[in-house]
């Protein structure tokens, strides 16, 4: 179970963009694909335990679920497929170069300035 | 407006790539990121990467389950390759120095990093090993990282080939069950290969097609490290990665380092080993 390492990296990344910014997180958006090796659900359950007692403790996650996709390399065509079978969809070959689907990717937070703080920093 | 969010900026120019950042007037900024969740560890990784590149060291993760022969199969390398290469390993685990002083006892420096209940090296954690080697008298450094078919796929170290191993008696679907880990794989090691014979189970070429149902054209071998057979070819692989990424190293300006690192310990290791 690697997923609260993996939310820790976050924390860490994220916590030095509203440093940088000064401003609160109030959500990050993420996307995993299955061949990311990490388990959407387990990292659900492991962000409020790496957040705890950081400033990001306010922070709603978004997690965005990407598919497996191929592209063949004998009839070209593109596909969807299962991570244990990667095969072309349309010609069954397994020579398939992967387009998506192994994505571990801070997309984007959503920050909010803190008027308060804006003003002690004048 | 702009046309990418909608967001009452004028055109699109503050969407840059990587990072765009559109601040919208009630005090909220949407920031586009795209940075890979890890990327904390992914600067470690690289960090530790210009170490071994600066000293023209090869660095090997073996990676398997538990018990797949990681230990042995350094054990059967470091016989062939000492008296051509100078060696260094760094093992991991979560408790116990057992590894590192097999590992010793082939007359190679070992630091073992225990990892509590870690399931897995990371690069922060190697970093800290690096520390403890010297180096500039090592040529090949072999990660033996915690038996695991999961985690240890998902975190960079800075190495620069990842090998997996796959014993007989796990069974040939392995790669189809764990993808992401034999997708890492620039070669996959059949080991304990004398068992074939025991366990008919066990079929060559079904652990091909395990590995062809997840897309992969690595190269996969088989080998017997307590019979050291099957060893030349894995031997000849790790001569010809060594090469290639010597050459990698020389095309290349040299890499810059912003601090200088201690490599205290390292002596004290590398007397324990003699």
């Amino acid at each position: 179970m690697h997923e609260l390492s993996v939310c820790q990296n976050l924390v860490m990344q994220v916590e030095r963009i509203a440093r940088e910014r000064n401003a609160r997180v109030s959500s990050i958006t993420i996307k995993i694909g299955p061949l990311s090796g990490v388990e959407a659900a387990l990292v659900e359950q492991a962000y409020p335990l790496a957040v705890a007692g950081t400033c990001l403790s306010a922070a709603r996650l978004i997690i965005d679920s990407l598919p497996v996709r191929v592209h063949c390399g004998v009839c070209q065509k593109d596909s969807v497929a299962a991570p244990n079978r990667m095969l072309c969809a349309h010609c069954g070959d397994w020579r398939t170069e992967l387009l998506s689907g192994d994505e571990l990717l801070l997309s984007s937070v959503e920050l909010s300035r803190d008027p308060i703080a804006e003003v002690a920093l004048q | 407006m702009c046309q990418m969010c909608g967001c009452s900026l004028p055109g699109t120019e503050h969407v840059v790539h990587g990072t765009s950042s559109h601040p919208h007037q009630s005090g909220h900024e949407h920031l586009e990121v795209l940075s890979h969740l890890l990327a904390v560890n992914d600067e470690a990784a690289a960090h530790n990467r210009s170490h071994l590149d600066m000293h023209g060291v090869l660095a090997i993760n073996f990676m398997s389950s538990p018990g797949a022969g990681k230990t042995s199969l350094l054990e059967a390398t470091i016989r062939r390759l000492r008296s051509q290469y100078r060696i260094s390993v760094v093992e991991g685990d979560l408790a116990t120095e057992n590894d590192a002083q097999r590992i010793r006892a082939q007359g190679v420096p070992a630091i073992q990093i225990t990892t509590g209940n870690a399931c897995h090296l990371d690069a922060s954690m190697l970093h800290g090993a690096l520390h403890d080697i010297a180096l500039a008298d090592v040529d090949l450094l072999f990660i033996e990282n915690v038996g695991n078919l999961v985690c240890p796929a998902s975190f960079d170290l800075g190495q620069h080939r990842d090998v997996v191993l796959l014993s007989v008696p796990e069974g040939d679907d392995k790669p189809e069950k764990y993808p992401v880990m034999f997708r890492a794989a620039d070669l996959v090691l059949i080991t304990k290969a004398e068992l074939l014979e025991h366990i008919p189970e066990f079929d060559l070429q079904r652990a091909r097609g395990s590995l062809q149902k997840i897309a992969s054209a690595v190269p996969v071998l088989e080998l017997s490290a307590r019979r050291e057979t099957g060893m030349d070819a894995w031997i000849d692989w790790l001569h010809a990665q060594k090469l290639a990424n010597d050459s990698r190293i020389a095309a290349r300006e040299p890499v810059i380092h912003q601090h200088a690192h201690a490599i205290g310990a390292a002596a004290e290791v590398r007397a324990g080993a003699d």
